[in-house]
């Protein structure tokens, strides 16, 4: 008697667990399974510029849509890019258009630029005793170039009248990685001071040698805090994380603007977009725009072969352009304009992804 | 080889199939099939590699060795990286070879027997510590303290001219071509020494013994006995070292500073081949990423060239001492 009631013992639990285990199974997937329609997998890679706001915005949708799994591997816009036109994810970041020819080069079909967030890129600078710094684009321009070598040369004291500036020298860091940050920057440049800026516009540009390189955004940000006389650009969260200073840059309407989420979003507001919903955000119009932002967008294809996972981008495209837009601000990037939110949200409903759909090419998956 | 037949040994007779002739000759193909394999892979890279390098080769022809690499102008000059590369491997070559012929000697012929062991298994610890590692530490802790000791040199040799241009415009965060060299001395280190010991352990010691009974103190017995007999192994083990300081990328990437052009000072940043592959390849598109890609062809084929001279060295170093000797 004793003996049984020993393995009784061992033996309940035991079967409890054997037999709870696919029952339970069967209780996810008979509740779960209808309620969304289907799980899916979702992989995407690219831009690491979205990456922060990719994360807080999955982490968010999954709560509500638990079937759902996305993953995002960032590797930047330009492996973003390439790994969408090899199909070998379901969507992408990035932070610049295909150019026109490896636009060709995509396989998979028609596909769609949906603009996320953007996100302002601060010109961050650290000398003692200056507590707000001014800047033009021309003094930018001539700064990052090196050819204004002491912060109190007369250009920069135009840009700052009224303010006690140090004969200290200046310590210039850009980005030892290609990047997106330095594309948006130079783009800036380019634009805004065409005639004093000569280093171009490209994810990484011909930088003077006796300039300092760090890696990422965080290195630049570490090598602007630890150094006095250092200026450089950095992206808005990185630049708050490390609180560096910002200088206020001069915007086309020759106000001084900070870097904020507003004033980005008022320059995406001002912006010219395209019909397929790029846009260029910087050196905007509008008194109160900051002129230095980086957009970024999400790729998606019109048809997959597995509906499942067309449904799933929808619904998070649809959850972005919702819930995510007020996400964006608390992780320190703009949300969209009402008139770019409108834009985007008719253009979700342009994926399609039937398994029967239009395009012969895919096999039907069931 | 052997053309004429030899004699069979007993017990067996002509035209009969010897036992295990067929698990012989499978492994013979088996052997064949892995040999042929590697080249198969390589020859697969090479093509691969130059097909996508392409656009690069048709668009600069021979400005890929011109200095000038400028993405945002569509330039992409290779040299300022080759030049890199080469520096970077022989400054730390030069710095790593002497330390790890030092450690090799010190363990086969100097150090009592107990302390060997603990010494050989140090040594092989550094080759099991990741690269990003060594590039992290260089970074936060090596990179600073240099910078200062490179101001002072710098300072110090103002007015020698040679030296004033080969230590002028030291970089002041400590990224430099100098940097990335100690680094990557450090790194081959324990490659070098393990080869060279090897070498140095297969001395006959009748050989040394003798050396030693003429009354050779020892390093006459070193400089007569062992290097002789090891001159093709150290050879040998530095090009070993020399190809991986050429391949290093992530340690590389992190101290050299990023700044892609020939220049005599070697205190200030430069670039290398493989790390600007790392830096610049996730955001590169179109005749840039071709460019990249490009950057790894040329390094495979420095990487040959060196190898292909490393053998013609040690051929004639053998061929010459066994004409001396």
């Amino acid at each position: 008697m004793k003996r049984i009631t020993g393995y009784l013992r061992w033996l309940v639990p035991t079967a409890l667990i054997v037999g709870l285990v696919p029952l339970g199974g069967a209780i996810a997937s008979a509740v779960g399974a209808p309620a969304q329609g289907g799980s899916a997998t979702l992989n995407g890679s690219g831009s690491t510029f979205q990456q922060p706001y990719n994360e807080a915005v999955t982490g968010a949708f999954k709560q509500k849509n638990p079937n759902v799994t996305i993953n995002y591997s960032g590797g930047g816009s330009g492996k973003g890019r390439q790994d969408f036109s090899d199909q070998v994810v379901d969507f992408a970041g990035t932070d610049a258009p295909y150019s026109a020819a490896d636009a060709a080069n995509v396989k998979g079909g028609k596909y769609f630029y949906f603009p996320t967030v953007a996100g302002p890129i601060t010109v961050s600078y650290n000398l003692s005793g200056v507590k707000k710094l001014q800047l033009s684009a021309e003094t930018l321009a001539k700064i990052f170039q090196g050819d204004i070598k002491t912060w109190d040369d007369p250009a920069i004291k135009a840009d700052n009248p009224g303010v006690k500036l140090p004969s200290t020298a200046i310590t210039v860091a850009h980005r030892s990685d290609s990047s997106g940050t330095t594309q948006n920057f130079t783009g800036f440049l380019a634009a805004a001071a065409p005639t004093a800026w000569t280093l171009g516009t490209g994810s990484t540009v011909s930088w003077p040698a006796d300039q300092q390189a760090g890696q990422g955004n965080p290195g630049v940000g570490q090598i602007v805090k630890s150094t006095d006389g250092a200026i450089g650009y950095v992206d808005f969260s990185d630049a708050k994380a490390l609180k560096l200073k910002f200088a206020s840059v001069k915007n086309k309407a020759g106000k001084f603007v900070a870097p904020t989420v507003k004033a980005t979003t008022a320059a995406v507001e001002k912006a010219q977009v395209n019909a397929d919903l790029t846009y260029n955000p910087l050196n905007a119009a509008g008194a109160s725009a900051y002129p230095i932002a980086s957009p970024t967008w999400i790729l998606v294809y019109q048809n997959y072969s597995d509906a499942a996972k067309a449904t799933a981008l929808k619904n998070f495209l649809n959850y972005i352009y919702g819930n995510g837009q007020k996400v964006a601000s608390q992780v320190d990037y703009a949300p969209l304009p009402k008139n770019l939110l409108d834009k985007a949200k008719a253009q979700v409903k342009q994926v399609g992804g039937t398994s029967s759909g239009s395009t012969s090419s895919a096999p039907a998956s069931t | 080889m052997a053309t004429d037949a030899p004699a069979l040994p007993a017990g067996l007779t002509k035209g009969k199939r010897p036992p295990g002739l067929i698990a012989d000759r499978g492994f013979r193909i088996l052997a064949l099939a892995a040999g042929l394999m590697v080249l198969v892979i390589l020859a697969l890279i090479a093509i691969y590699t130059t097909r996508e390098a392409w656009p690069w080769f048709s668009a600069e022809r021979l400005g890929i060795f011109s200095d000038n690499w400028d993405p945002a102008h569509q330039h992409f000059g290779a040299g300022g990286l080759i030049y890199g590369t080469l520096l970077v491997a022989g400054v730390a070559v030069l710095l790593s070879l002497p330390i790890s012929v030092g450690i090799a000697l010190f363990v086969t012929d100097v150090a009592p027997e107990r302390i060997r062991r603990p010494i050989v298994y140090t040594v092989d610890l550094l080759a099991a510590i990741p690269s990003v590692v060594y590039g992290l530490w260089a970074l936060l802790v090596l990179a600073e303290p240099l910078a200062s000791l490179f101001q002072t040199i710098s300072d110090a040799t103002a007015s020698i001219p040679i030296l004033s241009t080969l230590f002028a415009n030291p970089s002041a965060s400590g990224k430099s071509f100098m940097t990335a060299g100690i680094i990557v001395a450090i790194m081959i280190t324990p490659i070098i020494t393990s080869i060279t010991r090897e070498v140095f352990a297969t001395v006959p010691s009748a050989q040394k013994e003798a050396a030693l009974a003429l009354g050779a103190t020892r390093w006459e017995m070193i400089r007569g006995a062992v290097f002789p007999h090891s001159r093709s192994g150290m050879v040998a083990g530095t090009m070993i070292g020399l190809g991986r300081a050429m391949g290093e990328t992530i340690a590389i990437a992190l101290v050299i500073g990023s700044s892609p052009r020939i220049t005599a000072n070697i205190f200030g940043p430069g670039d290398t081949l493989a790390s600007i592959i790392a830096n610049q390849f996730g955001e590169a598109s179109g005749t840039h990423r071709a460019a990249l890609i490009g950057c790894g062809v040329v390094l495979f084929a420095i990487t040959i060239l060196i190898s292909m001279a490393a053998r013609a060295v040690v051929a004639r170093t053998d061929r010459r001492s066994a004409g001396t000797v």
